[in-house]
């Protein structure tokens, strides 16, 4: 028991099982006598629903129900908005069935309960539904134009924000260097490996209600909510979830009419989404239209940054979708110092699928931005890119650093991250090769893209959601039981949904307690046994929730001395705990933490005030958040006869703090890193000017795989956070932010000779092409 | 998605299998069902009847017939790549095919079935037209050759007539000189072409003799470039190459879609031509 588990690269507990199919997905569970739900889903953009008619379907074989949204409209409520981002926001109710009016493609408009799922897909085509059609709007500018039509009563403006540090003005009054930027973060479509499905099931009195999620906590409060069932009444399951990327962080429209209909029906039922379904109906991500004004010196030192954002809400405001713009509020400013700052966002209401939290969630919009403009800033001034970086970024001796935008930067060493990037990647060569292919004018002519980026994770400290205006806390709970045998269990709040979290919260306590890795185990993710939680998302749940394992051991700990203290006739402060095990100091006299789980179940003799368990659990809420930063480096290959552009090489030099374990690190930032990359370079949810989406199915909503993608190299600084005892600072989302602006950077690298600025995202071969044509001509 | 109710039968002979679908004219073939059930499954086709023939003997294998190679309707995409009489006597099939989608794809697709599903996007319809294969029908009737010229009307639709199986192809062998390459343009691993280029070239003293061109994804149907292939007939390799294929795309009228806009097809027909035709004629 030497050995410190934290920090070995452990394989994963999960995998064996989730390896072999003895999993336990939400779709594959049945109840005795379950039902199947389908949903009729609007066509249109934009209607008023003058009509449906069910009857036809209610008569089909196998069809035990068929309601429309007036069935449910005395008692569905609305779908909650937990992010209201200013006072004046515009929160739109928002039924989980549509009642009078569609506002984007997608939105279920009725739904057939069958026997099986054939039967429920057969009788959704003998709904009749007469829509009055009313005009789609999709763009968003036009959208905030004053003729445009209306998607709510209220307007298409949902909110608008201001935020202003320092003097802007002066910032950029006879800056030397202006550049001013727009930049397109398009539409994205979650894909989570495992599509959304959700059980629920009655006695008559309580619900139980399974989903594929990421918030079992949230969602059961959120549904007692909504629904009005009591609290108390209300269990939520997420069994084995696969993947969410933050579309699994919401409260579904199928969640709570599922909830509705074991209510109506008094049966199980459940519903599954197919592929296509999803791309509808799964909310999206992005959306930005980012307007960037930056001031800077002729020396590259960055004065001020002007930020202006329009965000695509689109048709409703789901869970936290006003917030996602409002978590790169303070980000756009990153690691550069500067004298000024002004950031403006407008959330604007379409007629499309809403967006909300998508891996990352505001922060990969904001390092974009600033990453894409300080290259501008540097082929402005013809200095290369890494140069005008280390002239702004902090340095590793000013932390902790509080930056223009409030932030406090607890700790971080950027220079040490980029000296072993650029060695890794052999820049210097690169650079060499490139001017070679320049004057050779080679077909195909190379890129160099960084990023060095930061984020902010660990969502979050309550008392700054709160003066964000957030509708709950950030906090994390665990309990931590020793069994009679000497064996752990664990429960934690977190809900894993392919994190590693069994694992690495294994390791942990194994140190804490000094008890074998495999006698460890993990529960989660049932509010009848994690009772308290705040679940996964943000990059949380390591740097909140695994120190509240931290917490809840130390308590352990405490009452085992106690106890030891007892039973071997000594003061508390006289003992020693290593390896598991009490020893009074200076003797042999020790006990181990499994026979004094023993003592403590027996009972037999007990000191004083100490209750016959030995468990404990506990609640942990950072004072800060945690900032994660690296150093990513991405080589191109860009055919310009073609306009395909291929990655040649990828190192990512990433720095978390402490690692717990450095195998799940990795696959997080390589799975990261590949998200990433997808939206340079291949996704895009696409709409028509009537609102149709076009990509619904993965023929045309391109997802990358392994083959498509080259090995990236990785490795790591470690600059532990000081914010939280472990050190840690989360790795969920590290790639995905820092990985989309390296990629454009060095496309735009490789093209910036033609005299091309920008290629939007997705950069495709077509894009690249038609820039080339525009620049040929 | 959820397919509508049909109804299933796996005939025990091809004699069987062309009655099958002689007794209803809304039934189909199915054969490795990996374009077949995606339509299904999407609600885009309603058939009453899907008759399996994927076990059917007769319409498997593939076999060296002397002076062409014959390829069963329901030998696997796996199978053609693997087999020796392919790679000897039509290497352009297995160029191709090591293109379509990806294994476990391709263990389950049928080359019949992609002709039959007369898919311009598809690999294959291009390099049967290139190399002037002859597709082999039966029906209630009997057997009938359809020149693969022939063989591709429209947009999903071959000449195959309802009630009629497709047996296999008869790919002529090559003599002596020729070269060949498969060049496919796709934005991810396992996606359709955006633009396909089949291209077998025969080769004698430094000049191009003779050339056969098929195009994917230029039009309703897989084209053969016509004008590149009448201009590139003695031409020494080098820039008039370059200059034959500039004519790659005429007479096409390629699609448009979320991928590429015809101007920009075209504009890869001649570029993927040139490339292809270099390539199989050895000269990189
Ligand atoms: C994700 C995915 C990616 C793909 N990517 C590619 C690609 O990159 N390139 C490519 O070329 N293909 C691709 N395909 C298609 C694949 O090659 C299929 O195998 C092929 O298109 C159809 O073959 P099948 O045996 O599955 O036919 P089925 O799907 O069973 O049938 C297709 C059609 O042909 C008819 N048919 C089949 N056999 C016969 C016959 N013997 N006689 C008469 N009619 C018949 C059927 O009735 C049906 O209308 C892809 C498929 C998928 C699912």
């Amino acid at each position: 028991m030497t050995v410190q588990e934290v920090g070995q690269p452990r394989k994963r507990k999960e995998d064996a099982r989730l390896l072999t199919g003895r999993t336990q997905w939400t779709d594959n569970l049945t109840r005795p006598g379950l039902l199947h739900v389908m949903f009729l889903r609007s066509p249109m953009a934009h209607a008023r629903i003058a009509s449906v008619d069910v009857s036809a379907a209610r008569g089909m074989p196998g069809v035990v129900a068929a309601f429309s949204g007036q069935d449910f409209a005395a008692e569905q409520g609305s779908l909650p908005c937990a992010w209201p981002v200013t006072e004046d926001i515009v929160i739109p109710d928002h039924p989980p069935m549509a009642v009078d009016e569609v506002r984007y493609v997608g939105e279920a408009v009725a739904c057939v309960v069958a026997t099986d799922r054939y039967r429920a897909a057969d009788a959704l085509d003998a709904i009749e539904v007469d829509y009055e059609p009313l005009p789609a709007v999709v763009d968003m500018n036009e959208a905030l134009a004053s003729d445009s039509a209306k998607v709510h009563e209220a307007g298409n403006k949902a909110f608008s924000v201001t935020i202003t540090s320092g003097d802007i003005e002066a910032a950029f009054r006879d800056a030397p260097v202006v550049i001013d930027r727009t930049y397109v973060q398009q539409r994205l479509i979650p894909s989570a490996m495992e599509p959304r499905a959700v059980m629920a099931d009655t006695d008559g009195e309580s619900f139980t209600v399974w989903s594929s999620t990421q918030i079992p906590h949230v969602l059961r409060v959120m549904l007692a909510v909504v629904t009005g069932i009591p609290e108390h009444r209300i269990r939520v399951i997420a069994p084995d979830v696969g993947g969410g990327f933050g579309s699994k962080l919401q409260v579904t429209a199928e969640e709570v009419l599922c909830l509705l209909l074991a209510r109506k029906l008094g049966k199980p039922v459940k519903w599954g989404e197919s592929r296509s379904e999803g791309n509808l109906t799964v909310h999206h991500g992005r959306d930005q239209i980012q307007h960037v004004r930056l001031a800077a010196d002729s020396d590259g030192r960055v004065r001020g940054l002007q930020v202006g954002l329009l965000a695509d809400m689109g048709a409703y405001l789901m869970l936290v979708t006003p917030g996602i713009p409002m978590l790169g509020a303070q980000m756009f400013n990153a690691i550069y110092k500067m004298d000024a700052y002004e950031f403006g966002c407008t959330g604007v209401f379409t007629t499309k699928m809403p967006t909300d939290a998508y891996r990352g969630a505001g922060r990969p919009e904001a390092t974009f931005a600033i990453e894409r403009v300080m290259d501008e800033l540097a082929a402005e001034l013809g200095m290369d890119p890494i140069e005008v970086r280390r002239r702004n970024w902090i340095r590793h001796e000013e932390f902790p650093y509080t930056t223009i935008s409030g932030l406090t930067y607890d700790s971080g060493n950027y220079e040490a991250a980029t000296e072993k990037a650029l060695a890794l990647f052999g820049y210097d060569k690169l650079r060499a090769e490139q001017a070679d292919r320049r004057d050779r004018g080679d077909p195909v002519q190379l890129g160099i893209g960084v990023s060095t980026f930061t984020e902010m994770c660990g969502l979050a400290p309550s008392r700054m959601l709160g003066e964000a205006n957030y509708g709950a806390g950030g906090w994390e709970h665990a309990s931590v039981r020793m069994l009679p045998t000497g064996k752990v269990e664990v429960i934690t709040g977190t809900s894993p949904h392919g994190q590693g979290h069994v694992t690495s919260w294994s390791q942990i306590v194994s140190d804490a307690l000094g008890v074998p890795f495999d006698d460890i185990t993990v529960l989660h993710g049932d509010t009848a046994i994690a009772h308290k939680g705040m679940d996964t998302y943000g990059s949380r749940s390591l740097v909140i929730g695994g120190v509240a394992v931290v917490k809840a051991c130390d308590k352990v700990r405490e009452k085992a001395r106690r106890l030891a203290a007892h039973l071997m006739e000594c003061s508390p402060d006289d003992l020693d705990f290593a390896a598991g095990a009490f020893t009074v100091r200076g003797t042999e006299q020790s006990r181990t933490i499994q026979e004094l789980a023993y003592a403590a179940f027996t009972a037999h003799d007990l000191p004083e005030g100490v209750e016959a368990r030995l468990d404990s659990d506990a609640t942990f809420d950072p004072d800060n958040y945690s900032f994660p930063h690296g150093t990513h480096l991405c080589a191109v290959e860009v055919d310009t006869e073609t306009g395909m552009v291929k990655i040649r090489s990828y190192v990512a030099v990433d720095d978390v703090g402490t690692v717990v374990n450095p195998l799940i690190v990795e696959g997080q930032v390589q799975g990261g890193i590949a998200q990433g990359i997808a939206q340079a370079l291949f996704e895009e949810a696409v709409y028509d000017a009537e609102g149709n989406l076009l990509t619904t199915t993965m023929a045309d909503y391109l997802l990358p795989s392994a083959a498509d993608l080259p090995n990236f190299t990785l490795d790591r600084t470690e600059t532990p956070a000081t914010s939280n005892p472990l050190g840690v600072k989360g790795v969920g989302e590290a790639g995905t932010i820092a990985s989309t602006p390296a990629v454009v950077n060095a496309i735009v690298d490789a093209l910036r000779p033609y005299g091309i600025h920008d290629i939007r995202m997705p950069c495709t071969p077509e894009r690249v092409w038609r820039a080339l044509e525009g620049v040929r001509r | 998605m959820i397919p509508a109710q049909f109804d299933y039968e796996r005939p025990a002979s091809l004699a069987e299998a062309c009655q099958a679908l002689a007794e209803d004219d809304e039934a189909k073939v199915l054969a490795g069902g990996q374009s077949l059930l995606p339509l299904l499954r999407l609600r885009l086709a309603y058939p009453t009847k899907l008759v399996d023939v994927g076990r059917l003997d007769e319409l498997k294998g593939v076999h060296d017939r002397g002076d062409h190679v014959f390829i069963g309707a329901m030998a696997t995409h796996d199978e053609v790549l693997r087999a020796p009489a392919v790679a000897s006597g039509c290497p352009l099939v297995a160029m191709a095919t090591a293109h379509v989608a990806d294994p476990a794809i391709r263990h389950r697709g049928t080359f019949g079935g992609s002709l039959a599903h007369a898919d311009p996007a598809g690999d294959l319809p291009a390099v049967v037209l290139a190399l002037d294969g002859v597709l082999v029908a039966r029906s209630a009737q009997g057997e009938r050759e359809i020149p693969a010229a022939d063989f591709f009307v429209d947009y999903l639709e071959s000449s195959l007539a309802q009630g009629e199986i497709l047996a296999g192809v008869r790919i002529p062998k090559p003599g002596e000189g020729w070269g060949f390459h498969y060049e496919k343009f796709h934005r991810t691993a396992q996606a359709w072409a955006i633009v396909g280029v089949a291209a077998a070239v025969r080769r004698s003293n430094g000049a191009i003799t003779e050339a056969r061109l098929g195009l994917t994804n230029m039009g309703a149907t897989p084209l053969r470039a016509h004008a590149t292939e009448a201009a590139l007939r003695g031409v020494e390799l080098g820039d008039a190459v370059r200059q034959a294929c500039e004519q790659a795309a005429d007479g096409t009228s390629p699609p448009s879609d979320l991928h590429a806009q015809p101007d920009y097809r075209r504009h890869l027909a001649r570029v993927l031509t040139h490339r292809a035709v270099r390539t199989a004629a050895g000269s990189p």
